[in-house]
């Protein structure tokens, strides 16, 4: 996983409340096997017609947005399905961190285990920074992990929480798995003691 | 020691390991696998040469991708991609060695109707999968909830998950329902009382007379959706009913081994006295049968209701309403029986189970649908099918004149051939409105399978207590 630091970067609004991870990665695209490919397709129904040519007033096709990096969005982004296909997308399209009054537990999580980073802030400072976003490309705003801070274009500073185990692994590109496996005997003790306490789980 | 919840004991009994920040290592007991969103864990597993921790606790079934029409052993019947993805699972489940369901056999289906019907999911068990609707499982008093693909490896490869502990929600349902008012109902009800988001951060347990008198079918149903209501898992404490599904299932414990069991799932209850963080509190008897207008499952009405005005609503939601309106084709103001449809699905791990199948011929029994409508039934499971054959219900369809398919998620999210056209309009007792879902520019409404099996046959969505005779 790529390590998060710091990023300042263009910001894409994207207001609509509820966007679900349908709508950031339809169904059609989950047949992969594969993590990567994703971005061309990144909200396919919004951003394409059904002949596949760009629906012009769809943010990211606005010249200002196309490379965006951070997407400030409306409440409970990423409802819906736990695929994990939508971070993939938003990664490979170029989205590393995203703005909003709240999301979808599932959509959060996985964000964390790609190197994206999900940001929740209180609904007035998240209107500050849609304002800020839809200034355009030259109003690029910083997103800093370790001083946990949002800055936008024109310098105000809103703070923001995030889980300590969270932070180390997003700031250290650090995969879950093998740091789990070094906890290894915790799992087999508590094996050895769930075979006599429930022995048919 | 303090009163607890259901979701407080059962979380305490699965703690590997509490890291000083409350980082918890959570032992999973059983893990459910299908083929969209397991590839990539098992390609890690592959490159990182990982092993499947406890594949004796590991149960994968193909869902999502399989046709659902009578001619599916045919491999044409599937695009090359499905059917990579389809193999790909067959591979992964030989080469791990983990318990497997593939689409030739009878007991394949939706893997959260699989995982109850044969025993697997049992009361103060966690539960996951790579699928949202995991929260099936809660119906058992089981903590189960949907992870995405990066966690089905950690899973496979620790039998653990890294977790931090949810909130507690109670939603109480008082009383009794009123006739031609299901489970889907209150469900639904309850999405629309609090929202989509309203359960984020929380685990809900449901309780009250009224979900005590549903059957583990209903029950399950009432959980599939928590994820609706933003909860990741919803549970109900495990009683004599639920014991009574679990017993004699393939993998349910036998002998010395099911009293050990039965001794301690008498135990996960919520103790009086225990916190919640939040309560909600409805009235059975005020539950109507509803159907969703928009594109939210929160979209949800009275099916005596009207299309509401953008302008009904505050904040960001007017924008979202409106765009819900515009998207569904439909006039603010217009009666929601005044909405005509052209397709019906009935199946989903929502309401593809037996009981579903028999409330939907219950109404359509000795009827036909109206003419020019595409109906189907895709029942939940290969052994959901046989028993609705065996029962008779299957006939009834055919005679009503549905399509009877095979077991699979099928138009619920229509990733199989099942799908909507641009502008087709459903009634569809799946658990997802959302736009483009069953189908490119495909308009859903969401409810019950009798409300479902009520619109197929006057071909416009319809009060079904109407023709139950039954006042409103």
């Amino acid at each position: 996983m790529e390590k998060f630091t710091t990023l300042t970067g263009v910001a894409a609004p994207m207001p609509l409340v509820n966007i679900d991870t349908d709508m950031i990665i339809p169904k059609q695209f989950l047949k992969t096997i594969q993590r990567s490919g994703l971005g061309k397709n990144l909200f396919d129904e919004m951003r394409f017609d059904r002949e596949g040519n760009e629906v012009a007033d769809f943010v990211l096709n606005q010249p200002a947005y196309r490379k965006a990096e951070i997407l400030v969005a409306g409440d409970n982004f990423g409802c819906g399905s736990s695929r994990e296909h939508a971070p993939w997308a938003l990664l490979d399209f170029g989205i590393r961190c995203v703005i909003s009054t709240s999301f979808a537990d599932i959509f959060f999580n996985n964000c964390f285990k790609n190197g994206i980073l999900p940001i929740v802030l209180p609904q007035e400072q998240v209107d500050v920074l849609m304002a800020d976003a839809r200034k355009g490309a030259n109003a690029r705003q910083t997103v800093d992990l370790e001083a946990q801070t949002v800055t936008t274009s024109d310098g105000q500073v809103f703070s923001f929480t995030v889980d300590a185990h969270r932070k180390h692994c997003l700031m250290n590109g650090l995969d879950d798995i093998g740091l789990t496996l070094e906890k290894a005997s915790a799992i087999d003790s508590f094996e050895a003691k769930n075979a006599t306490l429930r022995p048919w789980a | 020691m303090a009163p607890r919840t259901l979701y407080d004991k059962i979380w305490d009994d699965h703690v590997v390991h509490q890291a000083e920040d409350g980082t918890c290592l959570l032992y999973i007991d059983r893990h459910l696998v299908h083929e969209v969103t397991s590839p990539q864990a098992f390609e890690g597993l592959r490159m990182t040469g990982r092993k499947v921790r406890a594949p004796e606790k590991t149960i994968a079934v193909p869902d999502h991708n399989v046709p659902t029409t009578l001619d599916r052993a045919n491999a044409s019947t599937m695009t090359e991609d499905s059917r990579i993805q389809v193999a790909a699972l067959d591979k992964n489940a030989k080469d791990f060695g983990i318990n497997y369901y593939p689409v030739s056999d009878v007991r394949q289906g939706i893997v959260h109707i699989v995982g109850p019907e044969q025993g697997w999911t049992l009361p103060g068990m966690t539960v996951v999968c790579g699928d949202s609707h995991t929260a099936t499982h809660g119906a058992f008093g089981s903590l189960a909830h949907g992870i995405g693909t990066s966690e089905v490896e950690h899973v496979l490869a620790t039998q653990t998950l890294i977790q931090r502990k949810g909130k507690n929600m109670k939603v109480e349902i008082t009383g009794s329902l009123r006739p031609g008012v299901t489970a889907k109902d209150i469900t639904l009800s309850v999405i629309g009382a609090t929202g989509t988001a309203g359960g984020t951060g929380y685990v809900i347990e449901y309780c009250g007379q009224a979900i005590r008198e549903l059957s583990m079918e209903g029950r399950m149903t009432v959980c599939n959706m928590a994820i609706e209501g933003g909860a990741r898992a919803g549970l109900i404490a495990p009683d004599e009913k639920t014991f009574a599904y679990c017993m004699g299932r393939p993998h349910a414990p036998k002998g010395a081994k099911w009293e050990a069991a039965l001794a301690y799932w008498e135990t996960l209850f919520t103790d009086e006295g225990a916190h919640f963080d939040k309560v909600v509190t409805i009235k059975g008897e005020d539950i109507a049968p509803v159907v969703t207008w928009g594109t939210s499952p929160e979209d949800v009405l009275p099916i005596t209701g009207t299309v509401p005005h953008a302008s009904d609503f505050t904040g960001g939601k007017v924008e979202a309403a409106q765009r819900s309106i515009d998207y569904m084709g439909l006039t603010a103001g217009q009666k929601l029986t005044d909405i005509t449809i052209d397709t019906v699905f009935i199946g989903s791990c929502t309401n593809g189970r037996i009981e579903d199948l028999r409330a939907a011929a219950a109404v359509l029994k000795g009827k036909k649908v109206k003419d020019g409508m595409r109906a189907m039934v895709v029942p939940g499971s290969g052994l959901v099918r046989a028993q609705a054959e065996e029962e008779g219900l299957a006939q009834i369809f055919i005679d009503a004149g549905f399509e009877w398919r095979l077991a699979g998620c099928s138009m619920c999210l229509a990733m199989n051939p099942d799908q909507l056209a641009p502008g087709e309009r459903c009634a569809s007792t799946s658990n997802r409105n959302f736009e483009g879902r069953q189908g490119y520019k495909g308009r859903t409404h969401l409810m019950s399978p009798a409300m479902a099996a009520a619109a197929a046959i006057t071909g416009h969505l319809t009060d079904v207590r109407e023709m139950m005779n039954e006042a409103v």
